[in-house]
């Protein structure tokens, strides 16, 4: 006969000395654990109700402008530095960490309307009504910047001026060249005065420019047409235009996946675009209930947030439709310039009452430099959240959201027009609506080529 | 199902070793995997297609992992009993295991024999370690078994039925002649819970922090430690019943009646979720599988029967005499019966409990209680002299989880868990029969209002299948155009009408719900009380 018996020593089980860590065994056996799924439900509800305790996004304001603040630029080469340009012609440097200004450039005399630094993070490219267009140096970040006292102001390295006033700049990635936005769009390079090429599409003023990030001769413009146009540089003429029936205040390329662009549109939407098929929008992002004035992508690429002129910052998906998430505070008048940092935790915006602010790009984040063991139950809690987000308790407290009063009215409001106009909508994609040409084209090709020849960005 | 197959792909020959891993890690994924995943093949949105089929991947990767854990990680090995020849099992007793094993062992076979203060009831808490006994004439014991040390002992001089420990250790409840008290490590008496009345039987459902109780009349309460809070109060109206389990499982309170039924209830209805006649007489005693499909009860018709909870039929019918009635955590059964205990198994995985092992006591010991030791191998009799402890082997479950239940917790270790499992507690509305139903989505209601364009369509529909009937051709006179054409206006209008009386009733009903005037509502609320109460149209 053989028996056996369950016999355990102590020392296996308990640690020896108390400088050692607890010993840690574990069973997976679902057998050991009734209710799981109770327990889990639980927890979801828990951490939904954690969230919300937590969701604090507002970091802080950088006040310092004495008028509108109307574009901001991101330098690539420092994360904690800002460039904010206003309506009054002042521009500024901010230091996101202590939200002060670093450095001014004094100059324009006009309202700023773009700003972009060039790749390598030296140079400040800016454009005004003043019809000028200004290259500043950067002055490199040093380790007496902390001094309060030095506030720097820097001398232009160049002006040129045009006939007509700048609407936007944007720096070509990895290259030395740039484009402006006015009565057409101009490309410069820094070392000469005067534009070394120059497009043209219909007689309206051109409003914003972009440059891809994937290709770097491809740019995307938008004019007051309500068109938006897609140029090539190494053909030297325009390739695309496509026209909406609402004027689309700003452009945004998709860093993860340059083929898409989202358009920021005056008709309170935000139009997701291939740039390869423009005869239809991948996605239509709705949710703001006034003009959307700015809109920049995460570098991530999975998300994006806009500025709309209802005093709010919303942050999108980039294949969905609703926001995750809105910001808006009762100081925080019209947003005309919003940017996302370049590390996709935090998101910039620049309003009419003077300020920028800082938010959080996740409201309930912890930061900072996170533990082991707070990461590992940040993550469970996301996780265990998600699985359990589609039941009603967890759903309602996940979506609750304040919203102002005037902007609660005005999307029910909507809501109830989009009704009466017939029922829910096909769910899917949803195909702009484009004015019917003379020409019957609804995307005129100027190029021969087919745009899709022009890509040499390979998907990974 | 969720799992790809590794040897699912004939082009690929995978080493003996691993063939072997594999086939042997089947029957573990199965478990791991939690049931059958979902057909994708119905989903008509891309989006939520692939979301889900990434999830299901991620289970089977995982279960993967956990079933590999469990073959090569686990630090301890359970306990057997092989016999060779013409050996029986059930003919072996206490005595010649106790030659066969470790010394560390024999600690765990003893009796401990206490004659004057009667039949003993006990307790586990969760671990096994602690062990909480009752004397009926009022001897209340806390005992650590793994050093055998006795941890608090009283006399409350009065008679005591059940006791229980709480959540932990620190805690236990006692049901004393007129009211159960709740009681510290330390013996001090901390509550008395008047409400319950003079209660036979406790239980505590630990996930819930309730404890449930059954008194003279046939009351059920259940009780919220954790703020004290009376969830509960159920006349159950089927009269005394001595016999009370919670099923682990669902966290049901199951109560067996003198008249053969089995009632099942939860504490937020005043109606059993089931009730079952088990027995042509009384039901003496009542136990539950860990897994929650089995039970086990026993009738003074000395049959112990055993149900599959899922199709509430019986699966197999002992012939014998159960006084008390205990599963182990490894699904073995334990049947105490005056003086002799039986331990059924079912030894070949078939869900057929046969003879596995047996003891016998001093004669004229009664034994009214048996419970199996979490995660060891003993079982322990209570019985009319004191209490005993026997070696099973095979009945416990031999490696636990920490964070789960742990037998060697330190005090800070028993802090830390108290305070997550009250944040996990769980609220008592999901005490249900089958608790794999919370997360899930109620199928959607078919009924929808038609929006405009579809009730449009509909009447467009049914006039264009009406509108070409051809009619009979009528002679002398009677087949003027006019009649013609009155008739088949006639036969339009006709189709049309249960449409629009549909249309009809649904605007009355929305008109009926009393609105407000645009008026009213531009009023301040305080003003409000003066506008006009008409309700306008």
């Amino acid at each position: 006969m053989k028996v056996k018996v369950i016999s355990r020593s102590t020392d296996e089980f308990t640690r020896e000395r108390s400088q050692d860590l607890q010993r840690v065994f574990r069973n997976f056996d679902p057998n050991l654990r009734p209710q799981e799924k109770a327990i889990e439900y639980v927890r979801a509800l828990n951490a939904a109700k954690l969230e919300k305790i937590f969701a604090r996004p507002f970091i802080g304001a950088m006040d310092g402008h004495i008028d509108a603040v109307s574009c901001m630029a991101k330098n690539p080469n420092y994360l904690k530095g800002i460039f904010s340009g206003s309506m009054d012609g002042d521009i500024r440097l901010w230091d996101m960490a202590s939200r002060r200004t670093v450095c001014q450039f004094p100059g324009h005399q006009g309202a700023v309307r773009g700003l972009a630094a060039s790749t390598d993070g030296h140079t400040l490219v800016s454009c005004g009504t003043d019809c000028t267009v200004r290259l500043w140096n950067v002055p490199v970040a040093t380790i007496v910047e902390s001094d309060d006292s030095s506030n720097c102001t820097a001398e232009p390295l160049a002006v040129y001026s045009g006939n007509n006033a700048f609407w936007d700049v944007d720096h070509q990635w990895d290259g030395e060249l740039f484009a402006t936005a006015g009565a057409q769009v101009d490309i410069w390079n820094h070392n000469r005065s005067q534009p070394i090429n120059s497009f043209e599409w219909g007689t309206d003023t051109v409003i914003s420019v972009r440059f891809n990030p994937g290709e770097p001769n491809l740019l995307a413009t938008s004019a007051s047409d309500r068109s938006i146009t897609l140029y090539d540089l190494r053909v030297s003429s325009p390739a695309r235009k496509l026209i909406m029936r609402t004027k689309t205040n700003s452009i945004a390329w998709n860093p993860m996946e340059p083929m898409n662009f989202t358009a920021a549109n005056e008709d309170c939407n935000c139009y997701s675009y291939d740039a390869r098929k423009l005869d239809e929008a991948k996605c239509v992002h709705k949710d703001h209930v006034s003009a959307v004035m700015d809109i920049d992508f995460s570098p991530t690429g999975r998300e994006f947030v806009t500025g709309s002129y209802d005093r709010t910052v919303r942050i999108f998906q980039y294949n969905g439709g609703h926001s995750r998430e809105i910001y808006h505070t009762k100081r925080m008048q019209r947003v005309f310039c919003v940017k996302f940092s370049c590390d996709a935790s935090y998101i910039i915006s620049g309003s009419d009452d003077t300020n920028l602010r800082l938010w959080k790009a996740k409201a309930s984040e912890q930061l900072g430099v996170l533990l082991p063991r707070e990461r590992k139950r940040h993550e469970y809690h996301e996780a265990v959240k998600n699985r359990y987000k589609h039941l009603p308790e967890v759903k309602r407290i996940v979506r609750h959201r304040h919203l102002p009063k005037p902007i609660y009215k005005a999307a029910s409001l909507r809501r109830t027009m989009t009704e009466a106009e017939g029922g829910k909508k096909k769910e899917g994609k949803l195909i702009v609506l484009q004015e019917v040409l003379p020409l019957n084209h609804y995307v005129k090709e100027e190029s021969s080529k087919k745009l899709s020849e022009l890509w040499h960005y390979q998907l990974l | 199902m969720g799992v790809k197959q590794d040897n699912a792909d004939p082009g690929q020959i995978l080493p003996p070793i691993e063939q072997e891993l594999s086939n042997e890690l089947d029957p573990k994924l199965k478990k791991y995997l939690r049931g059958e995943g979902t057909n994708l093949e119905v989903l008509k949105d891309k989006k939520l297609k692939s979301q889900l089929s990434v999830r299901e991947e991620l289970y089977g990767i995982s279960a993967k992992a956990a079933a590999k854990a469990e073959e090569w990680l686990m630090p301890s090995e359970g306990g057997y009993l092989e016999v060779e020849g013409i050996e029986k099992p059930w003919r072996i007793n206490q005595h010649s295991i106790s030659s066969e094993i470790n010394i560390s062992s024999l600690k765990n076979q003893h009796d401990i024999i206490i004659p004057d203060l009667g039949p003993y009831t006990l307790d586990f808490n969760s671990s096994g370690r602690y062990m909480a006994v009752a004397g009926r004439k009022g001897h209340l014991a806390v005992l650590d078994m793994k050093n055998m040390s006795l941890i608090k002992e009283m006399q409350v001089r009065e008679t005591v039925r059940d006791i229980v420990f709480l959540h932990n250790e620190l805690f236990f409840a006692a049901a004393q002649k007129k009211y159960p008290y709740i009681y510290n490590r330390d013996g001090i008496e901390l509550h008395c819970l008047k409400e319950h009345g003079s209660v036979l039987r406790l239980q505590f459902l630990k996930s819930h922090f309730l404890l449930a109780s059954i008194n003279k009349f046939g009351q059920l309460h259940y009780q919220d430690v954790t703020m004290g809070e009376m969830i509960g109060n159920i006349r159950t109206g089927l009269g005394r019943s001595d016999v009370m389990q919670v099923n682990p499982f669902n966290g049901v309170v199951a109560l067996g009646h003198s008249g053969g039924t089995v009632s099942m209830w939860k504490p937020t209805s005043a109606a059993p979720l089931v009730k079952m006649l088990c027995h042509p007489g009384p039901v003496s005693a009542m136990a539950f599988h860990p897994n929650g499909h089995l039970m086990a009860t026993s009738g003074k018709e000395r049959k112990i029967k055993i149900w599959d909870l899922r199709k509430f039929e019986v699966l197999q019918t002992i012939p014998g005499h159960a006084r008390a009635l205990d599963f182990s955590q490894k699904g073995l059964l334990a049947a105490g019966n005056g003086s002799f205990v039986q331990i059924f198994g079912d030894l070949s995985e078939s869900q057929h409990y046969s003879r596995y092992m047996g003891h016998s006591m001093v004669k004229g010991y009664q034994i009214g209680k048996v419970l199996f030791r979490p995660y060891e191998d003993v079982l322990v009799l209570g019985h009319s002299m004191g209490w005993s402890s026997i070696l099973i082997p095979g009945s416990g479950e031999p490696n636990f989880d920490t964070w789960v239940a742990n037998p060697y917790e330190t005090s800070k270790q028993r802090r830390e868990k108290e305070v997550r499992s009250l944040l996990d507690k769980l609220p008592s509305e999901t005490i249900m029969l089958n608790p794999s139903k919370i997360g899930t989505m109620r199928p959607v209601k078919k009924k929808e209002k038609q929006t405009k364009q579809e009730i449009a369509a509909e009447m467009e529909a049914a006039v264009e299948a009406v509108k070409d009937t051809a009619f009979k051709n009528k002679t002398k006179g009677r087949n003027k155009a006019s009649k013609r054409a009155k008739k088949r206006k006639e036969l339009i209008e006709r189709v049309k009408r249960p449409l629009l009386e549909r249309q009809l009733k649904e605007d009355e009903k929305l008109a009926k719900k009393p609105k407000i005037s645009e008026k009213e509502n531009a009023l301040p609320t305080a003003l409000q009380r003066f506008a006009s109460k008409k309700a306008t149209a």
